[in-house]
């Protein structure tokens, strides 16, 4: 086990600095620059240009801009925000809560339906609920999440008026629990959508290998009520693989959603990346970047730890 | 394109330049009559009685589709972060939306007639306002002022603007509120920079180790202005609440909050539902307008702004050189469908690089009309004839450009292709190649390394009429420049006319040089002049004492002023 730990924990490592290098090089290399957006600003000079460039770093080789940047990082410095000037790792963890609140609820949701419409699925298969489920689960993945979102707003916000066009809580409001669940509901159900019918699809093929395997025809035979068979026996071991797949979902999770944060107005990290690329700033652009690999390596991990747990067939080498 | 807007907009004289409060009021009154009938009488007669409340009330949100994040306001900006400035900070004086100063930290702007400033321009005598004070409650002083001034002039500081300021010497602190200073020459455009220039505390930041980064400051920023900070949540919004001490008018809000949107539909939406108070920067979008003036208890109204919309030539390229080419592609812009078609008809036609509402503008320039057969001949009699495959020619450049701008933004994509439309009418050949901004405005455009472009542009200096950044031929910056002279212009004419016009006080003078300019840029055309801008602005029903101000980049210059109706 520590072995296998320590294996894992250093190829890990090999990889973030592959992901770092190529990160870094992809970025800089794009055209265009944080300077762009003050060029169109009366009064400020080609020396002034020149002055900000020097003040970032963007004047000396990219090498070596990448050098110091990775130096400073393991010394536990993430660096500073071009567009805000602040630290790097606090405007990271600055968004972290809207986002875990918002796909918190969504992953929530996809998995509790998600379950139950599979595991239904899959017991009536070919059923007309099986039927509409895989429909449903195919106009779901299909739907723009952008139009999805605008079409949400236009119905419950401005013609019904039942919830809020967006943001996270009431402007100027005093920000109470029910206020954050009242905005959350639309977004958390747009985005809940497409996940709802990516789990739904992956648990019914699941549940479909289970229920033919002989363990579910003795759990059967033994006389045990079909629904002791089904949510006991035959679902938990239909959500094994799902292990794997949640393991994926962990960057999702602390990610963000790029498109429903924007059609939201939700202050969350998906947003960040794009404000952040929008106006080329490197350190935080680089700062989300290895925050996501992290975690992406970690949900991996903690996937093939939580299957080991989980399913006693499986050994860690 | 319905024609009931077209004879509104444009009809005799431009009506986006008379917009007057009563305009407003009416505007909103009949959108209001059209939709609901129950709150309108109500709210017109109260609109026209209000009086500020006696202490500050309520709050208005302010929607913005970019996100304030510059906190220090001498270091280089965007214009959405001066809506928090104008609130958060003053200036020595503001510019009221005629163009005239109004005093702010001083007790009097100095003019040559009350001895402030000396008949030759260089002597400077301020006065400051005994009252004012920083939000921690410090009073503000004549030291302030001389550590803002060495501040922006300090060179390891990263002042977002120097030019005019650069040429202050000798400040010299008289007592807590008068300070004199000298200047190198006579800088007309001086009172209007200064009048955006945020002053910044000195007992806060003259510690700051990192005068770029000061963290403390820029995480609590402390202004004298009628708002006072309360906080930030990044990417979404920013607080502030009435301050106790302010030392002018107002203000007449409880809290003020800047609520950054960034899809510009979703903050239509916001305004549409109640949850913005204000649409901000680039308002509503043209598109929405005709739906926007029906909503209940709203003022939907355009207003104009000092941005110019013009088609810019890369001078520096062999097929822009002969002015017949330019002249033939002024010629052949069907303009009036551009105005029409894609901006639903809400900008103004012009022929100045000035915005119409400028002292110095000139409204006898010639008109433009939409001429191609004249456009034809032109290049014909200059000697372009067209080539194999109907691309005109002449000595070896073929006229064929690319032309440039955002890419992304829809409405400019569409006027491209009209242009390319029109002129490949009269045999040019353009191509559209467009970037994303990062890419559009870097390098590309700061080193003229496009060939022509589509580009939006304030070329004043705040409300003066400055434009030698743009225009003077030492400012190229692809020559080694100092400017913002992206086309390559060089008129020794020109030149001349922008250092009498910057050099002195004679606003009469000055107006005379700023007129002959105009004339020379008409006929030289290094940018052909499509439209002003005008914002569609959206107001609550009864949000009083919002006033356009084509003087600012910013409408939320006098939010201290704003307040509810009862």
């Amino acid at each position: 086990m520590a072995n296998f730990l320590l294996g894992r924990l250093l190829q890990s490592l090999v990889l973030l600095l592959i992901v770092s290098v190529i990160g870094f090089a992809v970025l800089h290399l794009a055209p265009g620059g944080p300077l762009a957006q003050f060029a169109l600003i009366p009064g400020l000079t080609k020396e002034d240009l020149a002055r900000m460039a020097h003040e970032m770093g963007l004047d000396r080789p990219l090498p070596m801009q990448y050098w110091e940047w990775l130096t400073r990082l393991l010394g536990g410095d993430w660096g500073h925000s071009y567009r805000d000037n602040r630290p790097v790792l606090d405007v990271i963890t600055g968004r972290l809560p809207a986002t875990l609140e918002l796909m918190g609820a969504a992953i929530l949701i996809s998995v509790l339906a998600g379950a139950w419409i599979g595991v239904m699925g899959a017991i009536r298969r070919y059923s007309i609920f099986d039927m509409l489920a895989t429909i449903g689960a195919m106009v779901a993945l299909s739907i723009p999440t952008f139009w999805f979102g605008l079409i949400v707003i236009y119905i419950f916000s401005v013609h019904l008026g039942w919830l809020p066009p967006g943001n996270r809580t009431t402007v100027g409001g005093d920000g109470s629990f029910l206020d954050y669940l009242h905005h959350l509901i639309a977004p958390a159900a747009v985005l809940a959508l497409v996940e709802v019918a990516i789990w739904s699809r992956y648990i019914r093929a699941s549940m479909l290998d289970v229920v033919n395997q002989d363990y579910i025809r003795t759990a059967r035979a033994k006389g045990l009520p079909e629904r002791t068979v089904l949510w006991h026996h035959a679902l938990r071991n239909a959500l094994l693989p799902m292990i794997a797949l949640a393991g994926v979902e962990i960057p999702t999770l602390l990610g963000g959603a790029l498109v429903a944060e924007t059609v939201f107005t939700w202050p969350g990290m998906g947003r960040l990346l794009l404000d952040s690329l929008g106006y080329r700033d490197y350190p935080v652009v680089m700062g989300i970047l290895m925050f996501s690999a992290v975690l992406a390596l970690l949900g991996n991990l903690l996937a093939d730890l939580f299957a080991a747990v989980a399913d006693p067939r499986v050994r860690l080498a | 394109m319905n024609k009931d807007r077209k004879n509104e907009i444009t009809s005799n004289t431009n009506p986006l330049l008379t917009t007057t409060r009563r305009r407003l009021l009416a505007f909103g009154a009949s959108a209001g009559a059209l939709a609901w009938a129950g709150p309108k009488t109500g709210w017109i007669a109260s609109a026209e009685a209000a009086t500020p409340p006696s202490k500050p009330t309520g709050q208005a949100v302010i929607g913005l589709s970019q996100e304030p994040t510059v906190f220090l306001p001498l270091l280089a900006h965007i214009e959405v972060d001066e809506g928090v400035y104008f609130n958060l900070f003053s200036a020595l004086w503001r510019v009221d939306e005629k163009g005239a100063f109004q005093p702010d930290l001083v007790a009097e702007v100095p003019t040559v007639e009350n001895g402030g400033i000396s008949a030759d321009g260089l002597q400077w005598h301020l006065k400051l306002s005994p009252k004012a004070k920083w939000h921690d409650g410090t009073p503000f002083t004549a030291d302030d002022v001389k550590f803002n001034i060495e501040l922006i002039q300090n060179p390891k500081f990263l002042a977002g603007r120097r030019a005019g300021i650069d040429l202050i010497e000798d400040v010299k602190v008289v007592n807590p509120t008068e300070v004199t200073f000298k200047l190198k020459k006579a800088y007309a455009p001086l009172p209007s920079i200064l009048s955006w220039t945020f002053l910044v505390p000195k007992h806060l930041l003259e510690k700051a180790s990192d005068i770029n980064k000061p963290e403390d400051f820029l995480a609590h920023p402390v202004g004298t202005g009628a708002f006072k900070w309360v906080e930030r949540v990044p990417g979404d919004h920013i607080t502030l609440t009435a301050s106790d001490s302010y030392h002018g008018t107002g203000p007449y809000l409880e809290k003020l909050i800047f609520k950054y949107v960034p899809e510009l539909t979703v903050l239509y939406t916001q305004f549409q539902t109640g949850d913005v108070d204000y649409v901000g920067i680039q308002g509503i979008t043209p598109d929405h307008y005709d739906e926007a003036k029906t909503l209940a208890d709203r003022h939907v109204t355009p207003v104009p702004q000092p941005f110019i919309e013009n088609i810019a030539f890369n001078l520096g390229k062999p097929v822009f050189q002969d002015p017949a080419v330019r002249e033939a592609l002024y010629l052949a812009m069907d303009k009036q469908s551009v105005i029409e078609q894609i901006y639903y008809g809400l900008p103004s036609q012009t022929e100045s690089f000035l915005p119409k509402q400028s002292w110095a503008f000139n409204a006898d320039l010639p008109k433009h009309a939409y001429d191609p057969e004249k456009a034809k001949k032109l290049l014909d009699d200059a000697g372009w004839k067209p080539g194999g495959d109907g691309v005109r020619e002449k000595s070896g450049v073929r006229l064929e450009f690319t032309n440039s701008t955002t890419a992304g933004n829809h409405v400019r994509e569409q006027a491209q292709q009209l242009l390319q439309q029109n002129w490949a009418d009269i045999g040019a050949k353009m191509s559209i190649q467009n970037f994303p901004p990062a890419v559009m405005w870097g390098e590309n455009w700061t080193n003229s390394k496009f060939d022509s472009a589509m580009v939006g542009i304030d070329f004043m200096v705040g409300p003066d009429p400055d434009a030698t950044q743009y225009f003077a031929s030492t400012g190229i910056p692809a020559k080694g420049g100092g400017g913002d002279n992206t086309t390559q212009y060089a008129n020794a004419d020109v030149d001349k006319l922008l250092a009498e016009g910057a050099s002195t006080v004679d606003v009469a003078k000055r107006k005379a040089a700023y007129l002959k300019m105009q004339e020379l840029t008409r006929k030289d055309l290094p940018y052909l002049p499509i439209f002003q801008y005008a914002m569609v602005q959206g107001v609550k029903g009864k949000l009083e004492g919002f006033t356009p101000n084509v003087n600012v980049q910013e409408n939320c210059w006098n939010a201290c002023t704003w307040y509810w109706a009862s």
